[in-house]
């Protein structure tokens, strides 16, 4: 568990937040910039000095009441920055050897070859920082901070100074780190396609203060979500791989309640667990399974709340209904319009139809 | 240079060369720390000190010169005491010259260093430290490599510039001949006796090298410039 409180005053801004995030999972700290969110994780990481207290589990890293205040090379961290950070001195081995030297040997629960291995690395290690891609770069530093076997991970915006391509490519290590580590991680981001892919749990954030906290399923699909700016309300669910169908370029996936969704062909293997975000906008309600329509997935559900949305909008939330049981909830937007014309109301079945979607999580 | 340098020259160009490799070795140990503190401090005082570090650039030699014979002289503030402690006197030796060459060579070691270590920002270090890396073993292993060219810089310039200097030397050290005759001011005695072929020697002599030590230095800053 990390819990405490920081509290910081700058010219035009304050971060004032109470927290108690699992000791376990990726916690996403998710805000639009200038939110604090970086600030905050580098008072986590001692980068930066708050007031207040910082514990994790039973260690205390900083309590101003009593004054201790463990200066960062003492915080038992790995930190990937936003940006290019390894050592231009150094070549790339000597940069992911750097923080395991300086820890005790007795701690070290990792080893070079075994970093390099998963992180793919072997081709770079007699390379430069400065002939690497950013996407190698972000590889190599990741195998940095986990040399040094931390007890806590922490990341700041790992992925939004790369390309689309270098985003790809880092992603299913990122996924990956949940599945090899043990530690907790703290994830900074502004993104939610990344919430929705690698967290558990998630804190979002606005000007310094928090304003939603909890698991990340939930708080992306919930009726009352925030979105991030420029960001469309929407639903996270978590599907398994039932087939691929390479002749369409589709792959069937599998929800609870025993019902089948219809996503453009993805890349893990059968049996794996995805997440697919459904932006509201791209669903769309009817009283009767429409036919002869070209939209694949037309499923059946329940209107369970609603809540107004834009002018002339409503955001319905809908329990789909499968043969065994209950479904992922869904997110809806219809105009105000459609909603009284085809007199809808709270407990009615309807069919959603869904007309696109987005890979939220590829497990591999 | 045998050829061109009397034998009687020898005395001074050794002196000289002993002169800048003291006032160099003291002035990067000095100068580092003092240019650590320039680039991060957020003090008020750093304008005044840097305003300080940067005098010797402007005043006339003669001024700085005549403030050390005062000040390192029997009765100066400085030489007072130091002689009532019973130790040799400053002004018109060797340890006056050191002084004063570090005095006058000072800004030249302190602003490069103190540039290359305000470029390198605090990313740097905050990456070392989440790496385990503790203050010193930051500025050993992080700063002092990544600042390689403002260190040689500093290096080069402090050493030719104390190669090169003239009044403050003159002044401080006498110009006394075997003791504190250094080569630019046996040049300025060679001028003054006439003896032009002796003048044209150690003159071409200081030409070749300081041309020779700023080649080197363009060159190797010009190869670690590209690949930084």
């Amino acid at each position: 568990m990390i819990w405490g409180t920081l509290r910081l005053v700058r010219e035009g801004f304050s971060l004032d937040v109470r927290f108690d995030m699992p000791g376990q999972g990726l916690t996403a700290l998710f805000g639009h910039s200038g939110s604090g969110k970086s600030t905050w994780l580098r008072c986590l990481g001692g980068l930066e000095r708050g007031q207040g207290r910082v514990r994790i589990g039973d260690t205390c890293w900083q309590d101003d009441k009593v004054g201790i205040f463990v200066p960062a090379h003492r915080r038992p961290i790995g930190y990937v920055f936003q940006e290019a950070s390894l050592f231009p001195h150094l070549n790339v081995r000597a940069n992911l050897l750097y923080g395991w030297r300086r820890i005790d040997p007795q701690q070290r629960r990792v080893g070079l070859d075994e970093v390099v291995e998963w992180l793919g690395l072997s081709r770079l290690l007699a390379r430069r920082p400065e002939g690497l891609s950013g996407g190698e770069r972000q590889r190599v530093a990741i195998g940095r901070a986990l040399l040094t076997s931390p007890e806590l991970l922490l990341m700041d915006e790992p992925m939004a100074a790369l390309d689309a391509e270098a985003k790809a490519e880092i992603m299913p290590y990122l996924e990956a780190l949940h599945r090899r580590l043990s530690i907790p991680v703290i994830y900074v981001t502004h993104a939610v396609e990344e919430v929705a892919r690698l967290a558990d749990h998630m804190v979002q954030l606005r000007d310094g203060r928090v304003i939603a906290e909890g698991n990340a399923l939930e708080l992306l699909s919930g009726l009352h979500q925030q979105p991030a700016a420029g960001e469309e309300p929407g639903a996270v669910i978590e599907a398994r791989i039932a087939a691929h169908d390479d002749v369409h370029h589709l792959t069937q996936l599998s929800l609870a309640g025993g019902l089948g969704l219809l996503a453009p062909r993805l890349a893990s293997g059968e049996g794996g667990m995805v997440r697919v975000r459904i932006p509201a906008r791209e669903v769309s309600l009817s009283l009767d399974v429409p036919q002869g329509s070209s939209i694949l997935n037309i499923l059946p559900g329940r209107i369970v709340a609603t809540a107004e949305g834009d002018p002339g909008r409503v955001l319905v939330q809908l329990e789909l209904e499968g043969v065994y049981g209950p479904g992922p909830r869904l997110l809806s937007r219809i105009s105000r319009y459609s909603w009284d014309l085809l007199g809808l109301a709270e407990g009615m079945r309807v069919q959603a139809q869904v007309k696109s979607m987005g890979l939220a999580r590829d497990d591999g | 240079m045998t050829g061109v340098v009397s034998p009687a020259d020898w005395a001074p160009v050794a002196l000289t060369l002993k002169l800048a490799l003291v006032t160099t070795a003291i002035l990067l140990v000095l100068g580092t720390p003092l240019a650590w503190w320039l680039a991060r401090t957020k003090s008020r005082l750093k304008a005044g000190i840097e305003a300080a570090v940067a005098l010797p650039v402007v005043l006339p030699p003669t001024v700085m010169g005549f403030y050390l014979i005062v000040l390192l002289g029997p009765h100066g503030w400085i030489g007072g005491p130091w002689e009532s402690l019973g130790w040799p006197r400053l002004v018109f030796s060797f340890p006056g010259m050191v002084i004063g060459s570090v005095l006058y060579s000072l800004p030249f070691a302190v602003q490069p260093l103190t540039q290359s270590f305000a470029v390198l920002g605090d990313r740097p270090l905050e990456v070392a430290a989440s790496l385990r890396s503790s203050p010193w073993d930051r500025f050993f292993t992080v700063v002092l490599p990544l600042s390689r060219p403002g260190l040689l810089t500093a290096t080069v310039l402090a050493f030719a510039h104390t190669v090169g200097e003239f009044g403050v030397v003159l002044m401080v050290g006498g110009n006394i001949p075997g003791r504190t005759q250094v080569v630019s001011t046996a040049i300025y005695d060679h001028v003054e006796m006439m003896e032009y072929p002796q003048a044209y020697g150690l003159s071409a002599a200081m030409v070749a090298f300081a041309f020779l030590v700023l080649l080197v230095l363009y060159t190797l800053n010009g190869r670690t410039g590209a690949r930084p």
